[in-house]
């Protein structure tokens, strides 16, 4: 294999990895501030891709103002969300809103089939991020350099909002101990509602960006993506946002070079992923920059 | 505690699984015999949900153009079988206990045409797929037959057109591993590709890939390192229409040719630019009707749906049509007659052409190759079965 060769498939491999890292720092947040494990992560990324392939099919506004706010309307469907499957069991047992998420993930999953229908949809890529750069023998398409763009910018501006504002301090307090946080005058019902509307948000953003890379959109279509950056997520410590990206290029650039070098295991793709979680969870539980999980029983 | 909430976990499951078994079609409750059912399992939902909706078009067109056999009317049971081999098998066994249907007609994709093979045979109900090419869906089964030509005609006429009209003298090929019909187009490819090339190494990569897969980067660049004069990559329309995106993202700018499943409107749609040029084999064109049926084929089909009709929806009705033309001849809609009835059908005039099905069940019939143009299919030429 010349250099060439390998220098695309380098390319190739952060280009996926940083997609995987975008979707999974959404995953990762909620779960660091409320030690739940939204399965719907993945069908809110869904729904976050659909809604702007309606916004810019059924407007006359620009293309970029549409992804805007179709992740900001998505942020809300979230909120939805919560308010509806998690909140009223807030007070149950943690495996019970476990199951109300997975419940919930089937639930938009065939709202999806009912709704959008079955057939796939054609993402309508802007020309802009349809063009592709050639260096020397290595072709990368803009959109490559716009998702790690996008990916370093949430994640800067994630790390900032939780470390240095109110809200931030708050909701970090929550994941300490959330009867304490509700005695010290925090609004819990206000946070958790902030939360899940970042983390749909940033599922959103995911799906956009997905959708001009890829841009066949389905139902079901959250599913595989929603696993691997949960992997992604635990591979890097789950509640660590950094981690969470980290977690996503290795995932991405081990899939990429697993085919690249190993092309008979190329029916093995998704089984990687699984393999990974596995070694990690054999090896380093808490993940590669996780913190030490104390449970609260 | 920890009980409960394995029980509680449990219980769920078990509640998730029977209602992933549930199917959409409607309760009538089988056995009044003043009505003939016919089954149809089609993917109605994903990786090939516009294949199996292409197909249903076709056979609702049929039903209603011809709704009632032996004084008796005719009804359709369609359930989806969801893209997926299990779901597949299950949907097959629901038409013939619960609905009790005298045949069944499907279904788009090998893979999921197979996966009912058995249950048909040892029900002994006939099934007629309208668009599984893969050789094994019908091989050693007496009770499946299909109204279109198998990928061993397929295979060779792509490399044919590959070697005669493109000049190539390698190709590379990319297969969906997880699809029978892929894979099996690929090996009849690959050895008709050789063949005709006379040199065995002329096949100078094969690379795969699992439906589901959105990412073929890594393919490809491995087939672009190979240098190939030519693509034969079958699939999905879907993982096609994103695969030559790709390819020509990476700068691969050689033919890229695919076999009946990329014939749908989302292949289109999804692969925009880059599927200018595409080359595909199919097994019907409305632009070269080829029987007096077809004229009355695509004459229904355009003032119903208002478009051109595809392959698919030919095929459908096709399927529909020699189930009704049986139960006539055969005077009795009893499933083993019209097993009988098929096995010996000979010149049966359908929208997609004549239809004589031989030992094994299949049709023999010719091939249509299709060229993507401008943003649409465009007829080339009909290859005739030797």
């Amino acid at each position: 294999m010349g250099n060439l060769n390998f220098l695309q498939h380098l390319a190739n491999g952060i280009s996926l990895g940083s997609l995987y890292a975008l979707i999974a720092i959404g995953y990762t947040m909620v779960y660091g501030i409320l030690r739940l494990i939204n399965f719907a992560h993945g069908d809110i990324f869904m729904l976050g891709a659909y809604i702007t392939y309606y916004g810019i099919l059924f407007t006359s506004i620009p293309w970029w103002l549409v992804f805007i706010f179709a992740s900001i309307f998505t942020g809300f469907i979230g909120l939805l969300l919560e308010k509806i499957a998690y909140r009223p069991l807030r007070e149950s047992p943690r495996i019970t809103i476990l199951i109300s998420a997975i419940g919930a993930s089937f639930f938009l999953q065939n709202f999806g089939i009912v709704v959008f229908g079955g057939r796939p949809k054609a993402f309508p890529v802007p020309n802009i991020l349809n063009k592709v750069i050639r260096l020397g023998g290595v072709s990368v398409g803009i959109v490559t350099f716009v998702i790690p763009t996008v990916t370093i910018i949430l994640l800067l501006g994630l790390t900032y909002f939780i470390t240095k504002t109110k809200t931030g301090m708050a909701m970090r307090a929550l994941s300490k101990d959330y009867e304490t946080a509700s005695l010290m005058g925090i609004d819990i019902n206000r946070i958790i509602s902030i939360t899940f509307f970042i983390g749909s948000f940033l599922a959103a953003v995911g799906g956009v960006m997905w959708g001009t890379k890829y841009p066949q959109l389905m139902p079901l279509m959250g599913v595989m993506p929603g696993l691997k950056c949960f992997i992604a997520a635990v591979i890097g410590g789950i509640g660590n946002i950094t981690g969470a990206v980290i977690g996503g290029f290795i995932l991405g650039l081990g899939e990429i070079l697993l085919i690249a070098f190993l092309p008979n295991l190329t029916g093995y793709r998704d089984a990687f992923a699984f393999v990974l979680l596995i070694i990690i969870l054999l090896v380093k539980p808490t993940g590669l920059m996780g913190e030490k999980i104390t449970e609260k029983v | 505690m920890k009980k409960k909430f394995g029980l509680l976990l449990l219980v769920s499951m078990l509640i998730i699984s029977s209602l992933a078994g549930c199917s959409q079609s409607q309760d009538t409750g089988g056995g009044s015999s003043d009505v003939i059912k016919i089954g149809v399992f089609e993917p109605m939902t994903g990786a090939n949900a516009a294949g199996g909706q292409m197909t249903v078009e076709g056979i609702e067109l049929a039903h209603e153009a011809k709704g009632e056999v032996l004084g008796k009317k005719v009804e359709l049971v369609i359930v989806d079988n969801k893209s997926d081999k299990v779901e597949s098998a299950n949907a097959a066994s629901r038409l013939i206990e619960k609905d009790e249907v005298v045949a069944i007609i499907g279904s788009y994709g090998s893979s999921l045409s197979m996966a009912a093979g058995d249950i048909v045979k040892k029900a002994e109900v006939p099934a007629v797929g309208c668009s599984p090419t893969n050789p094994l869906v019908t091989l050693n089964n007496d009770y499946y037959f299909r109204v279109c030509f198998i990928d061993p005609f397929q295979g060779t006429v792509m490399a044919n057109y590959a070697v005669n009209d493109l000049g190539a003298k390698t190709a590379a090929v990319i297969q969906d591993v997880t699809q029978d019909y892929s894979v099996g187009l690929s090996k009849y490819f690959i050895d008709a590709f050789k063949e005709l090339t006379g040199d065995d190494n002329s096949i100078v990569e094969t690379s795969s890939y699992n439906t589901g897969d959105q990412d073929f980067s890594a393919q490809l660049t491995n087939v672009k390192a190979k240098n190939p004069d030519v693509i034969f990559a079958p699939g999905n329309y879907g993982e096609s229409a994103l695969l030559i995106r790709q390819a020509r993202d990476l700068g691969i700018d050689v033919p890229i040719l695919g076999g009946d499943t990329w014939e749908s409107p989302e292949f289109l749609s999804i692969g925009g630019d880059a599927v200018e040029g595409a080359v595909f084999s199919t097994h019907f064109t409305a632009e070269a009707p080829v029987t007096n049926v077809s004229g009355i084929f695509l004459e229904a089909y355009r003032e119903k749906f208002e478009k051109e009709a595809n392959a698919f929806a030919a095929l459908g009705y096709d399927a529909y049509m020699v189930i009704m033309d049986t139960i006539e001849k055969a005077g009795s809609a009893d499933p083993k007659a019209i097993r009988d009835g098929l096995a010996e059908l000979e010149g049966f005039v359908g929208a997609t052409g004549n239809i004589t099905l031989d030992e094994n069940g299949d049709a023999v019939k010719s091939a249509v190759i299709n060229k993507v143009e401008n943003g649409e299919f465009v007829y080339l030429t009909t290859v005739e079965p030797k």
